[in-house]
């Protein structure tokens, strides 16, 4: 029996159009991928530096909530792979790692670190899944979430030339009226009869529109933390939280927001987000140290009549008593030259009772711009922030 | 690499290619091609190949997987997936070159030829693989439209199934005994035997079997237990471990023989391009895209070189007159199509991986030891059996651990027991936890699953206070 001729089936595009069968199980997945993000949160926050960040800029989020469960075998088993000639009995060929990625790729066998993946999300999308973590109500994240255009524009008036977007059909129409009604009034009989009217170039009107800078468009975030004691992932997170949400509000009311990572335990230093996030150093506290560092900073880079200055300051508020007086004097200069000047203690839940506090000390500074919050739980970010921008809405208005 | 070529240069291909296979005396099920663009590959990969598959997320999971990898260049599509049916689907990426292409509709046929003749494809029904596939995905999807059911209700259940589905008997060529042909087995052997001398012996005692304990023996085929052993599964449940089950019992044959099929498929392209005569250009860039598909994967083993070098060193030493002489006198040919049509990876490795193929290919055991994976035995005198014996276990089903029902009413209290059959090999414990929480959900009752963890026989036990494990003494 000889084997029948092939039948080939040509691509055709409509069916590739209309073969999109995975959208659904895409979207699924992802609902949970978001659920699984949702539930680390706090690690993703902490871990990753976002803050100055673009909302398109991908963030890479593992994964470890939709891993699909079997029964497998764990990694205290023998395997076999191909060398590459002259494999020698004791060579170490790769690493046993019980976080799951493979460390030897294309392991014979099935093994579950195959499911351990990274996946990528943009901000945007992690801004929207942190709010709903932080249980916004919905009507504050728009709010927040309203982008202002980099330029402003504003409408002036009307022209003769423009691009045709631009053309103002109702005001084209009344010229070409007006200009009827006056040529009828000079012409003759012949002209009467002429029942076509055209447009002349003269009847069209576009709009105007012109750049109009926005004035008071830049503004810097000062971010100052103790890194004194030991950061763990709570206190991160919930510093990161905060100052986030403050970057991101600010953006949308400058055009141009930068950002100054401040990082001090007796000495205060400018350092990157990772450094500010991750650093821990033992040794004592002098917060006056960095709010030193902050006003050098403004001096040099960030003059009070070009820049909106806003200032925070998290500590879990356990300074140098012989420090407090000097603190207090340079926290009185930080508030002069800034808009807004926030100390925000953080406290995780019952650590409070036996340590010491900078509130009571700040409690004698009374400036408009200045404000205290005590942070204990990831709940009260968003009240306390609240608390803080409501103080600024005052102070301008 | 444009596009060179159109469907009538396939077709002449093809023809071409056919003579060849005939000539070599493969023999395929009638054979088609869909051409189609790489979105359209994506979701055939995702979906195993079918054209009609029922909705579940880690499909979607599978394609956004497979995207992301092929997006970032991590991983390219492969030039070609066939599905085992008859007549045998190909799908075939229609931006590949004319060589690609030629290529790739030789090794289609390699792999059509062992669907159609390996034994482990025996079970498949091929001739319905399309319809099945289709008409599982018309019942899932029904499911989750009946409002007194859902997508979410059906999710779980699905969720759960996948985590069991290879959780079954792996040797399909042996029919599956009822439990009544099992009791009658069981009564069968306890009847004392007519012994002539008995006047001289003592006569055996009598042990009663307990007939009517269930499973009357150990039962591998987890789904199917469940499902036919608790009463208070709704008949969709019931359905849908039916589906998963089939669908899991469909693959095992792939599982089971994808170094030999892979090698094997690989071997006839090969055959079938060089006898071909290509025109100079095309040979050439085949000579390229053969070596990349065969290249060894140092640290790993890749199915296609391993597959092909052993296929190529059973006709080497077949065709040896010698060698022939002392095994029986078969062709290396002969001897090839007898091994295609009767093993599967863990027997093809045991019969024809040889210690000089071991260490010309430089394969190695490596183990655990502290932090590091170390090298713990090399193709030599005295440690290729070593690892010829963990590479054999490697493959295949031989990745699944076996877990066996043992007992459905344990401590008398409907409490379902499973055993883990320990060869050495710990359990990953996460791993065991949520899988037992999906057996747990489908037993509706607690689930105890004795296993070995680190030499220690050790209960976990899942029930509706959560997971807990005892040591046992």
């Amino acid at each position: 029996m000889s084997l029948p001729e092939a039948v080939f089936r040509p691509f055709r595009r409509s069916d590739a159009e209309r073969s999109d069968r995975s959208a659904g199980d895409r979207l699924r997945h992802r609902q949970k991928v978001r659920q699984a993000i949702r539930e680390n949160i706090a690690d993703i926050v902490a871990e990753e530096s976002i803050i100055g960040k673009a909302r398109d800029k991908i963030v890479k989020v593992p994964l470890r909530g939709v891993k699909e469960y079997r029964f497998v075998y764990g990694d205290n088993a023998p395997g076999v792979a191909q060398g590459q000639g002259q494999t020698q009995v004791g060579e170490v060929v790769g690493k046993r790692s019980d976080r799951g990625v493979p460390a030897i790729p294309d392991r014979a066998g099935d093994r579950p670190g195959v499911d351990y993946y990274e996946t990528d999300i943009t901000l945007e999308e992690l801004v929207d899944i942190m709010f709903e973590d932080l249980e916004l109500p919905d009507l504050e994240r728009r709010k927040l979430r309203e982008v202002t255009a980099p330029r402003l524009t504003k409408r002036k008036g009307y022209r003769q030339v423009g691009i045709r977007v631009r053309l103002d059909k109702r005001r084209t129409s009344k010229a070409r009226v007006r200009r009827r009604l006056a040529t009828r009034r000079l012409a003759s009989s012949a002209l009467e009869t002429r029942d076509r009217f055209p447009f002349h170039e003269e009847d069209l009107t576009y709009r105007h529109i012109a750049p109009e800078p926005k004035r008071e468009s830049n503004a810097v975030v000062l971010c100052i933390m103790d890194t004194s004691g030991s950061m763990d992932t709570m206190k991160k997170y919930l510093a990161r939280s905060f100052f986030f949400l403050l970057y991101q509000f600010l953006l949308t009311k400058y055009r141009n927001v930068e950002i100054v990572f401040i990082a001090h335990h007796t000495e205060a230093a400018e350092v990157t987000e990772e450094e500010f996030f991750s650093k821990g150093e033992s040794g004592g506290t002098f917060i006056s140290s960095g709010y030193q560092k902050a006003l050098q900073i403004v001096a040099e880079r960030y003059h009070p009549s070009l820049w909106n200055i806003y200032a925070f300051h998290c500590s879990d508020g356990d300074n140098f008593d012989s420090d407090n007086e000097a603190a207090l004097k340079a926290a009185r200069q930080l508030a002069d030259v800034c808009n807004l000047f926030g100390y925000g203690e953080i406290k995780p839940m019952g650590s409070r009772y036996y340590e010491s506090s900078m509130l009571q000390i700040f409690r004698r500074l009374d400036a408009d711009n200045f404000q205290t919050v005590l942070i204990e739980k990831k709940e009260d970010i968003w009240p306390s922030f609240k608390a803080l921008l409501a103080k600024d809405r005052a102070r301008e208005g | 690499m444009g596009r060179s070529y159109d469907l009538r240069d396939l077709e002449y291909w093809d023809a071409r290619i056919r003579e060849k296979v005939e000539e070599f005396g493969l023999r395929c099920f009638p054979q088609e091609f869909e051409i189609c663009d790489h979105h359209e590959m994506l979701a055939y990969m995702a979906y195993s190949g079918m054209p009609s598959h029922y909705p579940h997320w880690s499909y979607g999971k599978a394609y956004e997987k497979l995207k992301t990898l092929y997006d970032y260049g991590v991983r390219g599509l492969p030039y070609e997936m066939v599905i085992n049916s008859n007549p045998t689907l190909a799908y075939l990426m229609r931006d590949n070159s004319l060589c690609l292409q030629i290529l790739t509709i030789a090794h289609v046929y390699g792999h059509n030829d062992f669907f159609r003749n390996n034994f482990n494809f025996r079970t498949t029904r091929p001739e319905f693989t399309l319809s099945t596939f289709k008409a599982h995905a018309d019942r899932v999807r029904a499911y989750m439209e009946d409002p007194s059911i859902g997508a979410q209700a059906v999710e779980a259940v699905l969720d759960a199934a996948h985590a069991l589905a290879l959780q079954c008997r792996r040797n399909l060529a042996v029919r599956k005994r009822t439990e009544e042909e099992i009791r009658e087995d069981l009564r069968e052997r306890s009847r004392p035997r007519t012994d002539p001398f008995r006047s001289i012996h003592k006569p055996p005692e009598f042990e009663e079997p307990d007939l009517r304990k269930v499973p009357p023996e150990p039962d591998e085929d987890l789904l199917l237990f469940l499902r036919d052993h608790n009463p208070y599964l709704a008949e969709w449940e019931k359905d849908l471990l039916t589906i998963v089950h089939e669908e899991a019992q469909y693959f095992i044959p792939q599982i089971e023989t994808k170094i030999m099929n892979e090698g094997w498929a690989t071997y006839w392209h090969k055959q079938i391009l060089d006898s071909l005569e290509l025109p100079q250009d095309l040979h050439l860039e085949y000579l390229v895209r053969h070596n990349q598909v065969v290249q060894p994967h140092p640290g790993g083993i890749n199915p296609y070189h391993l597959g092909l070098a052993i296929w190529n060193d059973i006709r080497r030493r077949y065709d040896d007159p010698e060698f022939r002489r002392e095994h029986g006198g078969r062709t290396g040919l002969e001897e090839m199509f007898a091994t295609r049509e009767a093993d599967r990876d863990a027997s093809f490795l045991r019969r024809h991986l040889t210690p000089e193929l071991i260490r010309e290919l430089d394969l190695f055991e490596y183990s655990p030891k502290g932090e590091d994976l170390v090298v713990s035995a090399v193709g030599n005198e005295e440690g290729w059996r070593q690892v010829k014996e963990t590479l054999i276990r490697n493959v295949g089903m031989g990745t699944v651990p076996v877990i066996k029902v043992h007992d459905a009413d344990f401590h008398g209290n409907r409490t379902l027991l499973l055993v883990h059959w320990h060869d050495g090999r710990d359990l990953l414990l996460e791993y065991a936890e949520r899988t037992l929480e999906f057996v747990y959900r489908l037993w509706q009752r607690e689930v105890v699953l004795e296993t070995m963890i680190e030499g220690r026989r050790t209960h976990l036990i899942y029930n509706d206070r959560g997971f807990a494990s005892r040591t046992l003494k």
